[in-house]
């Protein structure tokens, strides 16, 4: 089968691959009808993540058809359409059972600060993932769910991930009506955060980057306040300024390790790699939030060590949210908002690219060439 | 020193204070405290264990289910062995690893050319999305490149004669 093989940061092809198997009674072979390249993909693409190994195949946002099931597997059935959240959740664990299925024990042998994630690196257990014509899904019961009919599966792709981590920034802002929120990051679960954050009941939104076609999707899009930091002289004044000198009520940090806008951080962080990654945007967060605020991290960041305003968290009382999102918990509400017409998460694809072209849409993504925000690949047999 | 478990109920004002509310942890986890049981819940049947798995010294065991790409090889693998000797806290654990990592790219290539494929690095890198889109800016990179090429290569061999 065709699938994504990773050589080496910044390298990545095409090739053929063994078909997966049925490697647990719990497991479920899905053909892929859609995968998107996630933001967090680039932390990898980068070489940022530890144990990234040469071969592997990533993946964590996509959909396909149950091809076969294991002895175990009850709710799913072969010919089933489903969407996967990035989660690889048991549903048994005590952190699952507390819905935490960004958490799960029974999933990640390399790492326990993580629970397993599709084609994430063996930090995150060493599956590979979805960009490929078929993949392995552990646990088949628990995450995949049937995508309801008459859904579109642009949609639905984009229920695994990126609506769920925008949604969850939001919701652990703790946003409450009226309040300012600023989103550091506009891409596209930045932009599903400040969609969402209305939600919530903000009475304010702002989004902060540097990429101007990004910040006019967004304004459209949210809608919201958007600005780019280059053309502001310090981030954290201007929203001092523009709060009434006393900052935003939630921040939320919607880009993590590859941020841009401190020459320090990206030394550090993006080419020396001696911290967890350029953590300018929670920096800037940390720092523009109120005294009491809620900073909101879904952003990622590698595991080792990261300069942050610590002591600014302390003095100014703030409270730290974080989590990788968990999908499982969130896909009931958020169906029904993609039903509803209240959120409209297909209108962030901008690329459908045939996965036999995976090494130019990671660059295209990587590098925002031609307007990208959203690329999805599409296997061969999607298209026929 | 030996420690014994020590009875909360026998310390004075025990839980006076208590407050359900204050919970900043709504409504992302919907608390029940298994955790307090420790690692005792019913584990999912293990998945047979048919390649290396090195797993992280703060559990106990491989977990139920797990990835079987790219199992350790090489001298990648000797790194990344000795990586999971050490905890996730430790720089000794990430070290190596990512020393691996760096490692795993040169194995991959060599592994490439044993079996007869020459990697096409210009199509790996994505460079023909750059140059539909992005020429000009390739093009000044490839220019700054071969630049400093020329001058590395005009320094050495004037240094040489």
């Amino acid at each position: 089968m065709l699938a994504m093989n990773y050589r080496g940061p910044l390298r990545v092809r095409i090739d053929d691959k063994p078909m997966p198997e049925i490697l647990h009674p719990q497991d479920a072979i899905v053909r892929v009808t859609r995968s998107c390249i996630c933001g967090s993909d680039l932390h990898l693409y980068n070489g940022s993540v530890p144990d990234t190994r040469v071969g592997m195949t990533f993946g964590h946002e996509f959909t396909g058809f149950v091809e076969q099931v294991g002895e175990e597997v009850q709710k799913l059935r072969v010919g089933d359409h489903v969407l996967v959240p990035f989660n690889i959740a048991c549903g048994k664990c005590v952190f699952c059972e507390q819905e935490l299925y960004g958490n799960c024990h029974e999933s990640n042998p390399e790492a326990t600060a993580v629970g397993g994630i599709f084609g994430y690196s063996h930090t995150a257990g060493g599956y590979d993932g979805g960009q490929a014509e078929y993949v392995r899904v552990p646990y088949a019961d628990v995450g995949p769910t049937v995508i309801p009919q008459g859904m579109d599966p642009d949609d639905a792709v984009l229920l695994t991930d990126v609506v769920p981590t925008g949604y969850q920034a939001a919701e652990m802002g703790g946003i409450q009506p009226g309040d300012t929120v600023v989103v550091f990051g506009a891409g596209p679960v930045g932009i599903m955060a400040a969609r969402c954050a209305w939600l919530f009941g903000a009475g304010r939104v702002i989004v902060i980057d540097h990429v101007d076609y990004r910040l006019e999707f967004v304004k459209n899009y949210a809608p919201c306040e958007a600005y780019n930091f280059r053309s502001l002289e310090d981030p954290v004044v201007f929203i001092k300024r523009t709060t009434g000198w006393l900052g935003a009520d939630v921040c939320i940090d919607a880009v993590g390790a590859e941020a841009a806008g401190s020459a320090m951080q990206t030394l550090l962080g993006r080419k020396l790699l001696m911290q967890g990654g350029s953590a300018t945007a929670l920096h800037w967060a940390i720092n523009s939030v109120k005294k009491g605020g809620i900073v909101s991290i879904v952003g990622v960041y590698g595991p080792i060590d990261t300069l942050v305003p610590i002591g600014n968290v302390v003095n100014k009382g703030l409270t730290l949210r974080a989590n990788q999102a968990s999908v499982k918990r969130l896909l009931p509400r958020l169906i029904q908002h993609v039903q509803n017409g209240v959120l409209n998460p297909k209108a962030l694809i901008t690329h459908r690219v045939p996965l036999e072209y995976v090494s130019d849409a990671y660059r295209i993504f990587s590098a925002k060439l031609d307007g990208c925000i959203k690329p999805v690949l599409l296997p061969p047999s999607a298209r026929s | 020193m030996e420690q014994t478990a020590i009875d909360p109920s026998q310390v004075k004002g025990w839980g006076i204070d208590a407050d359900v509310r204050n919970d900043p942890t709504y409504p992302i986890k919907r608390r029940n405290n298994g955790e307090h049981a420790g690692y005792s819940w019913v584990r999912p049947s293990q998945q047979p264990i048919s390649v290396e798995i090195l797993h992280s010294n703060e559990r106990p065991n491989v977990s139920a289910t797990f990835g079987t790409s790219t199992p350790p090889a090489g001298l990648s693998g000797v790194f990344r062995r000795i990586a999971f000797r050490y905890s996730e806290s430790s720089y000794g654990h990430w070290l190596p690893l990512m020393l691996a990592d760096r490692i795993g790219v040169m194995e991959g290539v060599l592994g490439d050319l044993v079996r007869g494929h020459v990697p096409n690095f210009f199509g790996e890198l994505g460079w023909k999305a750059e140059w539909q889109h992005n020429r000009k800016s390739l093009m000044g990179r490839i220019l700054f490149g071969a630049l400093m090429i020329a001058a590395l290569t005009g320094y050495f061999r004037g240094r040489r004669e």
